[in-house]
C-alpha cells in the first residue's frame, strides 16, 4: 500500500521534536480556546493565524489543527462540570453530562465524554487516511466546470440542510459571496463594490471577519446572560477512568452509530452541531430505556460526543481532497494554506506529499494527545472558568484587536472587527447562521472563478454546466439537496424527539 | 401586546419583529446598492460574463432572501429581543470597546490596552487595586513581549512609545 508507506512517512515528519511541542502547545491553547467564552474553534484559529506565517507551513498546520482538537475537547468540560456549552456541538452533551455532574458522577462524564471524542475523531481520521486520497485523485480529472460544480453543491447542502429558516441561510451565504467580491477583480482587472472607499480596495479579509462575527460577538452574547458559573467540582483519577473505560464496550452499538453519523455529516456540510443532536436523538431512539436520557444517562454524553467529533475531523477530509472546507473552523485553516502558498484541492496530495501526509499523522498523534493532557489538567481548566469575567473579557477583546491587526497590519481592520462584532451579534440572536457566511467569504472567489473559466472555455454557453456526466450529477444532486424539503421534515421528526429543552440553546456558540 | 405565556413577569425590551424587519431592510439595501454597482460597470454578457456578472446574480439572491426574511418577520409572533436590562449590560461592554479602538488610533494599542483593561475592571468588576495595577501593567507589557520581541510583529503605536523610543 502505497498510502500507508506515505502515513509511516507523515509521522516521521509528525514526530519531530518541535511538531511535538506545537502539538502540546496547540492542545492546551485549544482547551482554553474551547473552554473560555469569545474564542471558539474558529476565532482562536484565526487569531493565531498571523503568528504563524512565519513558521514552516507543516509545523504551523500541526499547531492550528491541534488547537482544533483541543477547542474540540474543551467544550466538554464547560458542558459537563457549567452546564454551558462551549461551543455550539457540546449543548447535546449537556443534556446528561450536567445531570451525571450534579449526582457526583463528574468525573465519569468528563472520562466518557474524552473517550468518546477520542474514538469519533480516531473514526474520523482513519476515513480520511482511506478516502481522501481517492477522493483527492478522483478530483485530479476536475476541470473548472466540475469545480463550480462541487462548490454549488456544497452551498445546496448548507442551504437544503441547514435548520434556520432557509431565507436566513440564502441571505447569510449571499453576504459571504458579496464580501469576497470587493475589492479587486482578478479576471478583468477592476475594482467592484469599493463606492470609492479606498479602504475597501484590499477587500474583506476573512479572518478580520472571523474574529469579530464569532470573537466580539461572543463575549457581547456572554455579558448578556449574566454569567452565573455554578460549576460542579471534578477530580479525574485513575480508578474512574479504569472503571469508565471497561463499561464502554457495553456501548459499542452506540459508539459506531455516532460515528458514522458524525463522518457523513462532516463530510457533507451538515456539520458538527447538527451531527451531536442527530447522534443524541439516535441513541435515545433506539436506546432500551429512553426515559433515563436526560437524566444523567452516560450514553447521552458518549453518543453526541462522539458524532460532534467525527463530524468535526471528517470535516477536514473535503478541504484536504477538493479544497472545500465542510465547517467554518475548516474554512479558517483552508485560508491559512492559501497564505502559505499552497493551494488546497487535489493537486495538494501530488505536489506536496509529505505535508498532507504529516497532517494526517499528526491528527492521530494530535488525538492521543489530546486525550491524554485533557484528562490529567481538568481541574486546571475547571479553574479557569472561575476567573471573573471583567478580567478575561478584556483580555479576549485586546487579543481579539491584535488578531485582527496583525492580519494585514492594517487599523482599519481593527474597526471592521468591531462592525463584524455588532453584525454577529445581531445575526446570531435574530438566527442568521454564520457558518455560511464564513464559507462563501472564503470560497467566493474561487467559486466565481471556477464559474467564469468554465464558461470562458464555453465561449458563453452554459450548457458546460451539463457536458458529461460528472458533471451533471453535481449539479443534479446540487439541485436535488436544494429542495431537500420533505426529507428534511423527516429529519425534523427526529431531531424534534431529542428533548423539549432543545429549542433554548440552539444558537451558534462557537 | 407585549403579554408574554411564561408565568415570570415579562420584561420590557426591544422588540425582536422590529429588529427583524430593520436587518431585513438593511439588507435589501444592501442588495440594491450592489445592483446599482454591478449595472453600472456591466452585469451582461459580452462573449463572457462581464465582472458585474456574478455579483448581480448574488445581489438579487440576497435581495429575494431579505424579502422573504421580511415577509416571515411580519407573520411572525413578537418577542423580545433583548430586555432592557440585558442592553445595559452589553452597553457597559460595548461602550469602552468603542473607546478602546477609537483609543487604538490616537494613543497606540499598549496604552490604549492598559487604560481599556483600567476601565473594564473597575467599572465592572470588584477588584483590589492592586490587582488592577498588576493586570494595568502586566497585560500591555506580555503583549509587548510575545508580538514585538519573539514575533517581530509591529503593533500600532503612539506618542508614549515614541518619547520611549520605538
Amino acid at each position: 500500500m502505497d498510502d500507508l508507506h506515505q502515513l509511516l512517512l507523515g509521522f516521521q515528519v509528525a514526530l519531530s521534536w518541535t511538531n511535538v511541542m506545537f502539538m502540546v502547545v496547540g492542545v492546551l491553547l485549544g482547551i482554553v480556546v474551547g473552554v473560555l467564552p469569545g474564542l471558539g474553534g474558529p476565532n482562536g484559529v484565526a487569531i493565531l493565524l498571523p503568528l504563524t506565517f512565519g513558521m514552516d507551513p507543516t509545523s504551523a498546520i500541526i499547531l492550528l489543527s491541534s488547537i482544533y482538537w483541543g477547542a474540540l475537547f474543551g467544550g466538554a468540560i464547560t458542558s459537563i462540570l457549567f452546564n454551558i456549552p462551549g461551543e455550539a456541538w457540546s449543548v447535546a452533551t449537556t443534556f446528561d453530562g450536567y445531570p451525571m455532574a450534579q449526582q457526583g458522577r463528574a468525573g465519569e462524564a468528563l472520562t466518557a465524554a474524552f473517550t468518546a471524542s477520542f474514538i469519533g475523531a480516531l473514526a474520523g481520521v482513519v476515513l480520511i487516511t482511506f478516502v481522501a486520497p481517492l477522493v483527492a485523485k478522483f478530483a485530479l480529472r476536475f476541470g473548472p466546470a466540475e469545480f463550480f460544480g462541487v462548490f454549488f453543491l456544497t452551498f445546496c447542502s448548507f442551504i437544503g440542510m441547514g435548520k434556520e429558516n432557509k431565507a436566513k441561510i440564502v441571505a447569510s451565504l449571499a453576504i459571504g459571496f458579496l464580501l469576497a467580491a470587493v475589492g479587486l477583480d482578478t479576471i478583468s482587472g477592476d475594482l467592484r463594490l469599493t463606492f470609492g472607499v479606498s479602504e475597501l480596495i484590499k477587500g474583506f479579509d476573512f479572518l478580520v471577519v472571523v474574529i469579530g462575527l464569532f470573537g466580539v460577538s461572543e463575549i457581547l452574547l456572554t455579558i448578556e446572560e449574566g454569567l452565573h458559573f455554578k460549576g460542579k467540582k471534578a477530580a479525574i483519577d485513575l480508578k474512574v477512568v479504569l472503571r469508565t473505560w471497561a463499561s464502554l464496550p457495553r456501548y459499542w452499538a452506540t459508539l459506531i452509530r455516532s460515528s458514522v453519523v458524525g463522518m457523513w455529516m462532516g463530510v457533507t456540510p451538515g456539520g458538527a452541531i447538527a451531527a451531536s443532536f442527530m447522534g443524541y436523538g439516535l441513541a435515545k431512539r433506539f436506546s432500551r430505556t429512553p426515559e433515563n436520557f436526560g437524566r444523567g444517562e452516560m450514553e447521552g454524553v458518549l453518543a453526541p460526543e462522539t458524532a460532534a467529533h467525527a463530524a468535526g475531523t471528517s470535516a477536514l477530509l473535503p478541504m484536504l481532497a477538493l479544497g472545500i472546507p465542510g465547517s467554518a473552523t475548516a474554512a479558517v485553516l483552508l485560508g491559512g494554506l492559501m497564505i502559505w502558498g499552497l493551494q488546497p484541492g487535489p493537486l495538494l496530495f501530488v505536489e506536496k506529499k509529505e505535508f498532507v501526509w504529516g497532517l494526517i499523522a499528526s491528527m492521530y498523534l494530535g488525538n492521543v494527545a489530546g486525550l491524554l493532557i485533557v484528562l490529567a489538567t481538568v481541574p486546571v481548566f475547571a479553574a479557569i472558568m472561575r476567573i471573573p469575567f471583567a478580567l478575561v473579557a478584556p483580555i479576549i477583546l485586546i487579543v481579539c484587536a491584535i488578531g485582527a491587526y496583525t492580519v494585514e497590519s492594517s487599523r482599519f481592520d481593527i474597526w471592521l472587527m468591531l462592525v463584524f462584532g455588532v453584525i454577529g451579534y445581531v445575526f446570531k440572536k435574530l438566527d442568521y447562521p454564520l457558518a455560511p457566511l464564513v464559507l462563501a467569504l472564503v470560497l467566493g472567489d474561487r467559486a466565481e472563478d471556477a464559474f467564469r473559466q468554465a464558461l470562458l472555455g464555453s465561449g458563453g454557453d452554459l450548457s458546460v454546466f451539463f457536458s458529461n456526466g460528472l458533471v451533471s450529477t453535481l449539479m443534479v444532486v446540487g439541485l436535488l439537496l436544494l429542495f431537500w424539503g420533505p426529507l428534511s421534515a423527516g429529519r425534523r421528526l427526529v431531531m424534534g424527539r431529542i428533548t423539549p429543552t432543545q429549542s433554548a440553546p440552539t444558537s451558534p456558540r462557537g | 401586546m407585549m403579554a408574554d405565556a411564561s408565568d415570570t413577569a415579562p420584561e420590557a425590551g426591544l422588540s425582536r419583529r422590529v429588529v427583524e424587519i430593520l436587518v431585513a431592510l438593511i439588507l435589501m439595501g444592501l442588495a440594491a446598492m450592489v445592483l446599482w454597482d454591478s449595472y453600472e460597470r456591466g452585469a451582461g454578457w459580452d462573449g463572457g460574463p462581464q465582472n458585474g456578472f456574478f455579483p448581480a446574480r448574488v445581489g438579487w439572491i440576497l435581495l429575494i432572501a431579505a424579502v422573504a426574511a421580511l415577509v416571515s418577520a411580519l407573520r411572525r409572533e413578537d418577542s423580545v429581543f433583548v430586555t432592557y436590562g440585558q442592553l445595559r449590560m452589553v452597553a457597559s461592554v460595548f461602550l469602552p470597546l468603542l473607546l478602546y479602538v477609537t483609543g487604538i488610533e490616537f494613543l497606540g494599542l499598549y496604552v490604549a490596552s492598559a487604560l481599556f483593561m483600567a476601565l473594564f475592571m473597575i467599572m465592572l468588576g470588584d477588584f483590589r487595586w492592586w490587582q488592577t495595577l498588576l493586570a494595568v501593567v502586566a497585560v500591555p507589557l506580555i503583549a509587548f513581549w510575545v508580538f514585538e520581541v519573539q514575533f517581530r510583529l509591529s503593533l500600532p503605536k503612539g506618542p508614549v512609545e515614541a518619547m520611549l523610543g520605538y
